[in-house]
């Protein structure tokens, strides 16, 4: 591979999640993305074009805006949605950009703001009973008379994710409530390592068992928290890299693959999401194009957007034997003391999951760690990292991270 | 004379039984319950409507305890295999709790008012209770 075909992260930078009542969503990226310009050494005039996501608005422009606030050079936007894989989409459309050729640097954003949003995903939370005057008429492709979630099982993400560890658990075996709360007992143990997690919190087990359920086996403690933050990426070749300081070129982390994946049709899968084919099949293109096996990592940060998808994801990603997820997160493995640590970061049931923002983030994460700069949570030595983000739908990205030689 | 309408189309009230029925694609045999464009999975456009069985076996289930107004609460959502068709429902009739609900379990189609309109006409929703 020559050095014009390697993808190089020049600078990132993630705000602090949390709420940030004073902070609009532009505040927020642009706060991310003049922290990537200035960490990567370059400025808006360098950049030749933006990816800009943001879900909740998707609609809004939210690169246009961005660039009003930060600088306006005429440059391409991109402005993309892709569930909560937006921030993995917006860097790999920058990415992409540079592949081509086209542009020298490129500039990926993810920003959302939602403290307080409550439950997504049934697509609006409308009344669901018969009212006065009104007569029953099938609509849309079911042609249903009133509205399905909840009566025709559940569209709401709790509920959706919740199975999807059961029929792992149904499976393969070796799941139980329990288990799935001590997934989620290690991330907001790790949390408290994070001076940029939206909660700091540790949680005792039986905390973490007798907070509210939402959808069994999910308490409120193993859902991701909905926050605010932002996240930003730089990305340039190799070719354009060599010619940079030697401070750059040693603080460079090197995108050894970037993979996007949509889930093949399979049986079912159009009745509950199936999250696990397109997950396995990004890994699996992401380690034949990086030339590096599950064993190599350092370091992963998977979407656990629930403690119910975290362990599913550990056999998806390939970092256990298939069927022996369970067993893997018994072993100890997935703690930040364990042999591949798992969101040391707190994850986003505990850092925060501001949708659009988490896909930069994870890797905002996994690159402090290759440059020796993650402080009291550092993993040492880190050489590899894996970075996976999925949204319902579906959508993927896994992008596998290693340090610069220089 | 007041009448009843099912919840979704593919909910069959007035052919025998209550059976739900769904969209086959008559070249790789791939079954849906929406109007459809085309395949999923072959891209091939013709389909030929089918009746789902209506004995199945739990796949997987979640116990939802928040959901939108008018949706009784805490409930079973599921999917249910029916002699190889996947399909979403609720669990009705049973104990909404873990003791009580298991991977796993055997169950048929059951059928139950949701409420009737203006004209007096009532919907019927479905869901699978475990089987007798």
């Amino acid at each position: 591979m020559s050095a014009s075909d390697e993808i190089w992260i020049l600078g990132i930078r993630m705000t602090k999640f949390g709420k940030h009542p004073d902070l609009d969503t532009v505040d927020l990226a642009a706060e991310a993305a003049t922290g990537a310009l200035a960490d990567a050494g370059v400025t808006m005039a360098d950049i030749g074009v933006l990816a800009a996501g943001n879900l909740m608005a998707a609609n809004a422009g939210i690169g246009q805006q961005l660039q009003k606030q930060i600088g306006q050079t005429g440059i391409p936007v991109y402005n993309v949605a892709n569930a909560c894989a937006t921030g993995a989409t917006a860097l790999r459309t920058a990415i992409m950009a540079v592949k081509a050729g086209e542009v020298k640097y490129g500039l990926a954003v993810g920003v959302e703001k939602l403290s307080g949003a409550g439950l997504l995903g049934a697509g609006g939370r409308k009344k669901a009973e018969a009212s006065e005057g009104m007569v029953w008429a099938p609509a849309g492709r079911y042609g249903a008379v009133a509205p399905v979630d909840g009566r025709i099982g559940t569209e709401a993400m709790p509920g959706v994710f919740a199975q999807i560890g059961t029929e792992y658990g149904h499976k393969y075996g070796g799941t139980s409530f329990e288990l799935f709360a001590k997934i989620s007992e290690k991330n907001h143990a790790h949390s408290t390592l994070n001076p940029l997690a939206a909660y700091q919190k540790r949680f005792t087990l039986e905390q973490i068992m007798s907070d509210v359920m939402i959808a069994y086996p999910n308490t409120r403690a193993m859902c991701s928290a909905n926050c605010d933050g932002a996240a930003a990426a730089v990305v340039c070749n190799g070719e354009t890299l060599k010619a940079l300081s030697a401070e750059q070129r040693r603080r460079a982390v090197k995108v050894s693959a970037s993979v996007l994946t949509t889930d093949p049709y399979e049986a079912g899968c159009q009745v509950l999401p199936n999250v696990n084919t397109l997950t396995r099949n990004a890994a699996a293109t992401a380690y034949e194009k990086a030339g590096v096996g599950p064993s190599d990592l350092d370091l992963v940060e998977l979407h656990d957007c629930f403690a119910t998808a975290e362990l599913v994801h550990y056999d998806n990603l390939m970092l256990c034997d298939e069927g022996g997820a369970a067993d893997f997160f018994n072993s100890g493995a997935t703690w930040r003391d364990g042999s591949t640590p798992v969101n040391v970061s707190g994850g986003l049931q505990s850092k925060g999951h501001p949708i659009a923002a988490t896909g930069i983030a994870n890797i905002w994460e996994i690159c402090h760690h290759l440059r020796g700069e993650a402080g009291d949570r550092q993993i040492e030595n880190a050489k590899v990292g894996l970075a996976h983000v999925i949204g319902l739908g579906s959508a993927c990205g896994v992008h596998i991270l290693e340090k610069s030689a220089a | 004379m007041a009448g009843q309408i099912p919840l979704v189309d593919y909910l069959v009230l007035d052919d025998g039984e209550p059976h739900l029925i769904a969209q086959e694609c008559t070249n790789c045999g791939a079954r849906f319950f929406d109007r459809r464009n085309a395949c999923a999975g072959c891209f091939a456009t013709d389909f030929k409507t089918v009746r789902v069985a209506t004995e199945g076996t739990v796949r997987t289930f979640t116990i939802v305890t928040f959901a939108a107004p008018g949706i009784p609460t805490p409930f079973v959502a599921s999917v249910v295999d029916c002699d190889g068709t996947q399909v979403r429902a609720n669990l009705i009739n049973v104990e909404p709790n873990p003791e009580h609900v298991r991977d796993g379990m055997k169950v048929q189609l059951a059928t139950y008012p949701i409420g009737s309109d203006s004209e007096g006409t009532e919907a019927i929703g479905f869901g699978f209770e475990p089987s007798k």
